[in-house]
């Protein structure tokens, strides 16, 4: 059996048994739903259908109701695709990178940060997508057979590998999510009484009977898709970021895209799931399960994401003037000084500054500044997609075509009931689904439980 | 004589181990095990053999590296050879760096696809199956062995009274 050292730290606190872990996760399922729990909903509801009253008014008018124009062809809708996306990545980095790495810690906190992978993933796909102005025909992005002639997509567009990736990316995040769901699926049915959630349950959990032969599949399955899905997520967001590199506009044509992006999206994926897990831990009480010590792990994770991310920033900017191309320069320059400079310098102060507080233990094992500094952290990523979008293209190579940006109230209001509709979908996750993987919290209550440790000193 | 399955129940998993050995070292066959979690160590006790879902995988993900290439090659030079900004596409290695992303991808998506699928179908675990376990506590905290007088070349009370001898939790005998 496997020994942990008795010098770390419990990873489930108080003296649980296997049988407390299912009570502790199953329990608020079977229960009714909580009051906190329908407010929340509601307010998650009316925004999310907010967000879809100003898709369908996009949809209707065409995205003229955008803020964009002849210069700024690309801004909120590329911005939120790629934070959506990059809050996106935590989720897979915590269930595959982790997993490869042997980190126990993450099993805690898996299934929630890879539910937050697949709504935000869905909440990045609906801006490029709605982005065609023609949504109905979204499908030509596709190398279908069609009746046009010989009219495929262009494969050398990094377009066109955006569309690969982020499909790959999604359906893999979800069947790697559900594949790791059925069996606790299948604890949920064989409790549950009441008769109808019990059938739903039933075939959600694809008649899972844990047999040990399917154990065995079972660990076999999520190590392999550990292995490939851990490329994947440094593939996806590389490809993201070529999106921007692989064109000429001063600013994005840099060869430090791809590696600066991914620590970006982990960066900021790590500071979403701090948010979701601190309220959720409080609110579905499963402090003994994600404590202190899960959270500063991730702390750790965020100083090191962020601090490669602060020397991105300063290494484009030193290679910006390096470069000697005026153009190149300019863009620079006009980021920490054009008119758009305060988003610079909140991007700057809540990303690469911000960050470094945690550097004190006391700070960064604080729950109360730790949930204030992820939301600083995603503010903070969200403004470095603007300035890295809006800032290069508004004054790119001629002044004579400058222009400026103002988000409209459709912008704005399919922004916010992205965020709308993300909460509902979580909220959903967190009443229905188990929101840790308890069968495999309970492959590590033997080796990192607290009765069970101290039982080892004697 | 009807042949009997016996389903023993223990409550912890050292427990089961240390039994399942003991049974093993006996002569027992034990058929399965059914477990709320997986069980490490138990495999090459029971006789359960390393599975071949990873062979599988690379295989599917080499078809689809096949695939994405025949695909780029057929959309890119041979249907349609696209002229971009001066950089034609006359044949397909002129711009293999350039589908390289998507060869990946696509590789990526058939493997872990194709596994999961493959996954699904040895299991009979699919939408709407009904499930197998003798007892619902399996998948809560208890784990149980079930045994079969067909497999066992022994009567009913030895295999009974070999069981009775382990840490047993619960034991019940039924007709199969």
């Amino acid at each position: 059996m496997f020994k942990e050292s008795n010098i770390r730290k419990p990873l489930i606190l108080g003296h649980k048994t296997y049988h407390d872990i299912t009570n502790d996760i199953v329990s608020p399922i079977e229960g009714p739903a909580p009051k906190q729990w329908k407010i929340a909903f509601t307010i998650a509801l009316i925004v999310a259908l907010y967000g879809i009253g100003c898709i369908m008014y996009l949809v209707g008018v065409g995205i003229g109701s955008w803020g964009l124009n002849k210069t700024v062809g690309w801004a909120w809708d590329i911005t939120n695709f790629v934070w959506w996306v990059g809050i996106g990545h935590a989720g897979t980095l915590i269930s595959a990178v982790l997993l490869l790495f042997r980190q126990r810690w993450r099993m805690a906190i898996n299934r929630s940060a890879e539910a937050m992978t697949i709504f935000a993933v869905i909440m990045a796909a609906i801006f490029p997508v709605f982005h065609m102005g023609r949504v109905w025909l979204a499908y030509w992005t596709l190398p279908l057979p069609n009746q046009f002639g010989s009219l495929w997509p262009n494969f050398n567009s990094a377009l066109m590998w955006d569309v690969f990736a982020i499909s790959t990316y999604f359906s893999v995040s979800l069947v790697f999510w559900y594949i790791g769901l059925i069996p606790d699926f299948a604890t949920i049915r064989d409790r549950m009484t009441k008769p109808k959630m019990k059938k739903i349950y039933s075939i959600l959990s694809f008649g899972w009977s844990g047999r040990a032969k399917h154990w065995t599949r079972f660990e076999e399955v999520s190590l392999v898709l550990a292995g490939i899905a851990t490329p994947l997520v440094f593939s996806v967001h590389s490809i993201v970021s070529m999106d921007f590199a692989t064109s000429i506009v001063p600013g994005w044509h840099t060869t430090i895209f791809p590696p600066y992006f991914v620590s970006g999206a982990i960066f900021s994926g790590f500071a979403m799931v701090q948010t979701l897990l601190l309220i959720m831990r409080k609110t579905m009480k499963l402090e003994a399960y994600i404590h202190l010590k899960h959270i500063e792990y991730m702390n750790i994770v965020i100083i090191v994401t962020g601090s490669i991310v602060g020397v991105a920033y300063l290494t484009e900017l030193f290679i910006s003037d390096y470069s000697g191309v005026q153009y190149e320069s300019y863009a620079f320059i006009n980021r920490f000084s054009g008119p758009l400079a305060w988003s610079y310098w909140c991007m700057m102060t809540c990303n690469v500054i911000s960050p470094q507080l945690f550097w004190f233990k006391k700070l960064r094992t604080n729950l109360g500044v730790t949930f204030f500094m992820s939301i600083i952290v995603n503010i903070g990523m969200w403004f470095e997609r603007f300035v890295i979008i809006v800032t290069s293209i508004h004054r790119d190579y001629v002044p004579a075509a400058w222009g400026e940006f103002k988000a409209s109230t459709i912008d704005i209001g399919m922004f916010i009931g992205t965020i709308g509709i993300f909460f509902t979908l979580f909220l959903l996750f967190a009443r229905y689904f188990p929101v840790l993987a308890l069968n495999e919290l309970k492959t590590i209550l033997k080796t990192s439980g607290e009765s069970y440790k101290n039982e080892n000193k004697h | 004589m009807a042949n009997k399955v016996f389903h023993v129940m223990y409550d912890d998993d050292q427990k089961l181990l240390d039994a399942a050995r003991a049974l093993v070292a006996q002569g027992i066959r034990v058929k399965d095990v059914f477990s709320p979690f997986p069980v490490h160590g138990l495999d090459p006790i029971i006789g359960v053999k390393r599975t071949r879902l990873a062979i599988a995988s690379f295989m599917y993900a080499c078809t689809g590296t096949a695939l994405a290439i025949l695909g780029t090659w057929y959309f890119m030079v041979s249907d349609w050879d696209w002229n971009i900004g001066g950089k034609p596409n006359f044949t397909w290695i002129e711009n293999a760096p350039a589908f390289v992303p998507v060869m990946f991808e696509f590789s990526v998506f058939c493997g872990a696809h194709g596994m999961v699928i493959t996954y699904l179908l040895r299991n009979g675990t699919l939408p709407g199956m009904p499930a197998t376990n003798p007892d619902p506590r399996t998948t809560d905290d208890k784990f149980v062995m079930e045994i079969t007088t067909e497999e066992n070349n022994m009567s009913v009370q030895d295999i009974e009274s070999k069981i009775r001898a382990t840490d047993v939790y619960e034991l019940s005998i039924k007709d199969y």
